[in-house]
Formats: C-alpha cells, structure tokens, sequence
C-alpha cells in the first residue's frame, strides 16, 4: 500500500514556541490514522499545517505524489483534502442544506445535483429532516455532523477530523463511528482524526500516532501504542483508560 | 428556453409571493397613467435607488464585502457616456458597454488593493471611499470634462421619444429605470441560485471556512466587485442622461454612495425584496417630510436631514435586520422557502 | 530663493500633519479597542471647532488655550455617545455600525447647520499672521502652537496608556476582550472610556484646526476620510503611527498644494494610500497580521 499523505520532519513555531518539531508520519491509502496526545500537544496545528491554513517552517508535505506544504486552504481542499474545525464553524445563516450543497458544488457544478448529492449526505448523517433550518439553529452534536457532511461534499480523498466524536453521547459516538467506519470500508476513504475518545480510537484506528510537545513520540497499532510505556508516562498516565 | 428561464425563476417561490410580485409590477406599469408629474419624478428616483441598491447588494448583501464607493462606478458610467454622447454623438447604450469594462477594472484595482493580503475587511471600506474621493478631486480637475464646470448634454426636445438615444420624456426614462430594476431583480436571484451564489454567501458567512471546502475566495471577492461595478456603471449612465448635467462634486460625492447603500440596509441586506422596498420606503419618508415641512411652513436648512437621521437610527435600532426580514416572516411569505 | 519656499511650505505641511496626526490618533484609539469605525469623527471634530469658534467669538477665548476643555467636553460627549448608543452594536456586522455612525454623522452635520449656519465661520487671533524665523525658514507661528499643542496631548494619550492603571486595562481589553472579560475588567466601561478619549483627541484637534482652517457644517466628511487614510498610512492599530502618517500626508499635501494646486492636494494624499497598501500593507508602523 502506498502512502496517500506523508510528512517529513514538518516543524512549526510560533514566536519561538515550537508548536510542531520535526514530525514525520505516513498514512497509507484506505487507512483511518488517529492523532493522539494531550491538550496543547501540537495536533490541531498539525492539522493546520496539512489543511493549508498555516505553512511550516520546515519539511516537507506531500499528497498524492505532489507536494502541498505551503498551499492556501482552498487550493488543498481541490487537491482532495476536506477538513473539520475543532470549533465548528457552519455558515450559519445558511440552512443546513445550503450549508452542504456549497461543499458540493467545489465538484458538482450543476446546483441540483450538488443539492442531491447534499440530500445523500444529510439522509446519512441524520440531518434530512432538519435541513431548512439555519444551521446556527442546531444543537452542537448536529453541527459536529454538519460540519461531517459538508467536508465530505468536497469528495475528498483524505478527510481530516478534529474533534467530531469529542461531546457527542455514548449512542451518538457509535453512530458517527459507525459511518465514518462504513464511509471508510464503501470508498476507501483514507481519514486522519484528532480524538480524545479512547473508545472511538481503538474502534476506528488502524494506526494511531501520539504527539507531545509538538513530537510525536509512539507511532503504531492502537494495541500497541496504548502499551507503550513513553505514551502511558506522558498521555494516558494520568487518565488510565 | 425563454418559458424554461421563467419557471426556473419561479421555481419554489411561493405562490403568494409570486402573486405579491405580479401586483406590484402591474401597479408599477401602469403608474405613469395614474400618478402626476411630480409624482412621476420620485418614482424614477425610487428606482434609481432600487437598482442601485440592488448592486450595491451584490457585493455586501451576497459576498459580505462592504462597499461604501459605489458612486464611483455610477460616475464613471455617467461621465463616459455623456462625453461620448456630446463629443462623439455616441449613444448612451453604446456608451453603456464601454463603461462596464472600466468600472469592472476601476472595481477589480480596488479589490485587489484589498483583498489580496486577506487583511480586515475594513480595509475595503476605506478603499472604497478613498478611490470615491480621488475620482471627484480628479474629475473636478478634469478639463476633458469640464472639470468642475461640469458637462452639459444638450436638452432633449420632447417632441417624440428617442429610447437609443434616451432622449425624451420622464415617462419613457420610467420605463428605463423600471426595466433595469426587474432585470436586476431577476439576475440577483439567478445569481444567488447558482454556484457563484452559493459560493457568495459561504464567503460572507465565514471566509476561514468557504476556504476549507475549496473554495477560492480570492477570485469569488473580484467576481462580486466586478459585477456590482458593471451593474451600477448603468445607473450612471442613465443619471446622466435623465438630469443632463453632471458636476464631479455631486456625482463622486460620498453621499451618492451612503445613498446607494441606505435602500438595501433598510429594506434587509442580503435579501432580494430588501433593496426595492428600502428604497420606497427612504423616498415615501423623504417626500413625506418634504410635504410636512412645507404645509407647516418651515423652511429651515438642515432641520429635514436631521429627522431623516433620526428615522434612521429608529429603524437601525429597532430592526436590525431590515425591514423586510420580519415583515416577510409576519406575512408569511418565507414559508416553503429553502 | 525656491528652495526656501519649499522649506516652508514642508515645515508648514509638517505642523499641520501633527494637529492631522492627534485627530486620526482619535480614530485609531476607538478602533484599536472598541473595534468601530467612527464614521462621525469628522463630524465630532466640527463640533469641537464651533466650540471654539463660538468660546472665541463671544469671550475672546484663545482655541490654544480652550483646547484642555475643548477636549473635556468632547471626552464626556464620546462618553456618553458610546455607552448610550454605540455600546449594543459592538457585536454587529460592519454595515450596520457603519449605518448607525452615518446616522449620526448626518444628524450631527445638520444640527450644526441649523445652529450656525451654511457660511465658514473663523477664528481670528491677534497672533494670526505672526512667524518665527528660524535661520532661512519662516514659521507660521498659528501652526507651530498647534503643532506644539498636538505633540503634548499626544504624549499626555502616550504616558496615560503606558502607565496609568486604566490605561492598561484598555490595552489588555483591546488585545483580548474575552480575557478582560474573565479577569473581571469592566469592558463596557473601558469602552466608553476609550470612546471618550478618541473623542478628547479628535477635540483637541478640532480646537488647533480653528487656527489652521475655517469651519462649515458640511466639512466632516472629508476629514474623517483623511482620519482614515492617515490611519492606514501609518499602521492601523499603531499610535505612534497615526501621528507618523499625519505627518506624513501634512507634508504630502503642503507639497502637491505648493507643486500642483491645493484644491487637488487629497489625491495626493490618497496616493500615498495606495502606495502604502501596495508596498507595505500594514502600514508604515503596524505590524503584520499573522
């Protein structure tokens, strides 16, 4: 299996902090890849780094064969790479399904069939029946999923989730989790997660890769990162799973 | 095609509005037969304001870019095609197509002085007005154009209606005005229906997160500008083609522009109804104070422009959102709205 | 001979510029921290100048010395205008702030109007026509208490946002509003604070403009667009700034009034906008947003 999305000793600092240092993981093709690690660990900066929305200060990222380091946002996001916020951000005067049909007209020039492509995706994520309410109207779980379903509208090949599983209720995490696994096993598509929910990480995850203080320091199978005894000291030793 | 633009227009629009719209055209069709001369005059200065605002939504209404110059673009459109007209006996519609490109290009400097560092949007604002200014100072020294003299064209005889020429009566510059807010009405809901729409109104909810589903805001900003540019470049030339004179310190002045946006704030930024209705409702309250003022007697400088002030901070603090978003609601013509 | 004239024209330019710089340094504080864009300072400055028309006109008080309570009374108006009206749109988009301003722009100007009249109205001092010369320049001593008088009151606005208590409490509240908010500063209060205090600058100002030109009800808008493009010139959000911009676009003009003719000095000063937001567009002080 070739790697989708590699990255190679990628660092960034902010005014001498250095948020990232030097990471270099791969994600292989059809994998669901979680990041782990404590608060403050560099993983959403890390996101920001791949989505475009910050470039590094060194190393190198590369999709699909082709290197995107430095990238706008935007420009990443026709590349095939869709993102969530950790703070959701809907556009929130638009209703739900406007909300999804602007995430599928990236691909779908034709206004109607965005907007089916956006009902398919809004029946999945259980939002159908909400979808002429503006989205500011939506309880946070519902913004989480829209946020889901418009991400997925730009049919990316790499969806990168930061925090959608984190404050949902037990059953809504076994839903989510149920179709980003579904999601994952119908097209292949290869999800890289920031989550704090152990349980959806060793559910999901075939590989997990554990950042503190920007480097990563365990990179392997959940089983096996959960036993290593450098991310027990420093993640999960204070909160044994 | 034609029967399939219309039912695509009409498309999930309720039936009431459609009905709504239906009378208020017809009412505005057959106005000149109905109202007086006078009353004549305000209603095409309703429309005036109606289409510009309409424009003027365009860019702050759809794409959030808060333009507060427009009358920049209305002056060059007006300028262009009066010197056109009086130097080369051009008419005003040919004129009309050459003012599209330079007020495109006037608005795509302004955007890409503005947008190009993604800086606060306030940036655009000032831009706006600083570019406003810099085209009265420039014009008043203009000598082409008769700098501040200003530039006359030659009175039309009333004699029969020349519409290529646009020389004739009130009641056929009416029509004109009339025209050309329909057309903008129904190319500003084509416009918000399709992908350019759709991707407008992302940017304007949140820009961080258009750009995350790809889209290039940079480009859909320019496409705003430039197309609100072009539109109101018409207005100018029928500004100047109805008044017959033109002085870059009335043309240019920041008061066209706050004008061109007080119709679609009042009415409801971002609406397609909001624009037109603002815009009758300003003027009916301008006339209204006109008709007051006079009846009483008082003729004081400035004690008009201080009501007006007044009646608008009333409405901006107790109807944040315009006029015509509650009143939509109440009335019920939201319902089956997607 | 001709480069005297030039000498003199700068230095004037560059007076004037100081009295420009201290009333967009007003704007750039009520952006700075309340984040609105006054679109009535103009028009607050033309209140502060028939203030000191009328001081002048009826008890022959001098603008320069009238300009500590000139700034007094614009401070309690900003005070007012801000936690009474300005306060419940701080959280509203641009346009509905901007129409509010304009609202009150327009009630201002035509007051004004109704009060005084259309014609220019001027104050004239027995040291009107007084200079210095200082070695081959000759200064417009009108000017050069103006100038002086900004330099104070600027570094009075300095030292109270440096070392004062409050003055720390609305820079904490510009940097982080929601972190003011947590360690329990009065945010509204600060707001109106530091409303009042563009106020008081834009006061002062308006007191030194009566020296340097006459005042109509209608001159507002123009001058709050310069206030704007002096702002930006110098680096929105950067006081020393708004003062280095003044001075600036002073020169600017002074020049292109002596080099061309004054009525078309503004373009010039708007070219250096467009300069500025071409080559260095976060202005000549501020600092690029990350």
């Amino acid at each position: 299996m070739s790697a989708l999305l590699s990255l190679e000793r990628v660092s960034k600092r902010f005014r001498g902090l250095v948020a990232v240092d030097g990471v270099s993981f791969a994600v292989p093709q059809g994998a669901i890849f979680a990041v782990i690690g404590p608060n403050g660990a560099g993983k959403t900066t890390l996101f920001n780094l791949i989505a475009g929305a910050l470039a590094p200060d060194g190393g190198s990222i590369v999709f699909a064969g082709e290197p995107i380091a430095g990238l706008a946002p935007d420009a990443v996001c026709r590349r095939g790479i869709a993102r969530t916020f950790q703070l959701v951000r809907p556009f929130p005067a638009l209703s739900v399904e406007d909300n999804v049909i602007a995430g599928a007209l990236l691909r779908q020039h034709d206004v109607g069939t965005a907007r089916e492509r956006a009902q398919a995706l809004l029946r999945r994520f259980e939002l159908f029946e909400r979808r002429y309410q503006p989205a500011s109207a939506l309880t946070l779980p519902d913004r989480k999923r829209l946020e889901v379903a418009r991400a997925l509208a730009t049919e990316p090949k790499l969806l990168l989730l930061d925090e959608v599983i984190a404050g949902l209720r037990p059953t809504e995490v076994d839903r989510m989790v149920a179709v980003l696994r579904e999601l994952n096993r119908e097209s292949g598509l290869t999800i890289v997660m920031i989550e704090h929910v152990m349980r959806a990480v060793m559910a999901l995850a075939t590989r997990v890769l554990v950042l503190d203080h920007g480097t990563a320091i365990a990179e392997g199978t959940p089983e096996a990162v959960v036993r290593d005894p450098a991310v027990v000291q420093s993640y999960l030793g204070a909160e044994v799973v | 095609m034609t029967v399939a633009v219309i039912t695509r227009l009409a498309d999930d629009v309720p039936r009431r509005t459609l009905i709504l719209l239906g009378i208020l055209l017809a009412a505005l069709l057959v106005a000149p037969w109905i109202v007086n001369d006078y009353l004549l005059t305000v209603l095409i200065v309703t429309l005036y304001s109606a289409y510009t605002g309409q424009a003027w939504n365009i860019m702050m209404g759809f794409a959030g870019q808060l333009s507060l110059g427009n009358a920049l673009y209305a002056g060059l459109g007006a300028y262009l095609a009066a010197a056109l007209f009086t130097d080369f006996g051009i008419g005003p519609w040919i004129g009309f197509l050459a003012s599209i490109p330079v007020a495109a290009a006037c608005g795509a400097i302004i955007g890409f002085l503005a947008f190009r560092f993604g800086v606060a949007g306030v940036y655009f604002a000032i831009l706006t007005i600083a570019f406003g200014e810099f085209a009265r100072i420039g014009f008043d020294h203009l000598t082409i154009v008769n700098a501040s003299a200003g530039l006359f064209l030659p009175v039309a005889q009333y004699a029969h209606n020349d519409l290529w020429r646009l020389r004739g009566d009130p009641t056929m510059f009416y029509y004109v005005i009339l025209a050309a807010t329909v057309l903008a009405f129904v190319l500003c809901r084509l416009l918000l229906r399709s992908r350019i729409g759709y991707f407008w109104l992302a940017i304007r909810e949140d820009e961080q997160a258009a750009r995350a589903v790809g889209i290039d805001t940079f480009r859909y900003k320019m496409y705003a500008v430039v197309i609100s540019a072009a539109a109101t470049s018409f207005a100018g030339v029928f500004y100047a083609f109805f008044y017959n004179n033109l002085f870059p310190e009335q043309v240019f002045n920041i008061g066209r522009s706050i004008e061109m946006i007080l119709g679609p704030v009042i009415g409801g930024v971002g609406t397609l109804f909001g624009p037109i209705l603002g815009a009758f409702v300003l003027n009916g309250l301008a006339e209204t104070l006109n008709a007051t003022m006079s009846a009483v007697g008082l003729d004081l400088p400035g004690a008009k422009e201080v009501f007006y002030g007044l009646c608008l901070l009333f409405v901006i603090l107790a109807l944040p959102e315009g006029v015509w978003p509650p009143l939509a609601r109440r009335l019920g013509f939201d319902k089956g709205k997607r | 001979m001709t480069f005297d004239v030039y000498l003199n024209v700068a230095v004037a330019g560059v007076l004037t510029g100081l009295v420009y710089g201290l009333m967009a340094l007003g704007l750039s504080v009520i952006f700075g921290v309340v984040r609105v864009v006054n679109f009535a300072h103009g028009e607050m400055m033309s209140i502060a100048m028939y203030i000191a028309v009328l001081l002048f006109s009826t008890f022959h008080l001098d603008p320069l010395i009238m300009l500590v309570p000139i700034a007094a009374v614009m401070f309690a108006f900003g005070y007012v205008l801000q936690a009474r009206v300005i306060n419940p749109f701080v959280t509203r988009p641009e346009h509905s702030q901007f129409l509010l301003l304009v609202a009150l722009a327009i009630i201002i100007a035509n007051t004004l109007l109704i009060l005084f009249g259309p014609d220019a109205r001027t104050v004239q001092t027995s040291y009107a026509y007084d200079s210095f010369q200082l070695g081959p320049v000759l200064i417009d001593a009108s000017k050069a208490y103006a100038g002086a008088a900004a330099i104070a009151f600027a570094i009075a606005l300095f030292a109270f946002f440096r070392f004062s208590l409050v003055g720390k409490a609305i820079r904490a509240c510009a940097d982080n509003y929601t972190g003011a908010l947590v360690v329990g500063l009065n945010v509204n209060r600060l707001y109106a604070l530091s409303f009042a205090l563009g106020a008081a600058c834009v006061g002062a100002a308006g007191s030194m403009m009566t020296l340097i030109v006459d005042v109509t009800p209608s001159i507002g808008p123009v001058y709050t667009l310069l206030a704007f493009v002096i702002v930006i010139t110098g680096g929105l959000g950067s006081m020393a700034g708004a003062l280095v911009g003044g001075i600036l676009i002073g020169l600017t003009e002074a020049l292109a009034g002596l080099l061309f003719t004054p009525s078309a000095k503004s373009m010039f000063a708007f070219g250096i906008l467009v300069l500025v937001l071409l080559f260095r567009p976060q202005g000549i002080l501020g600092r690029r947003p990350s």
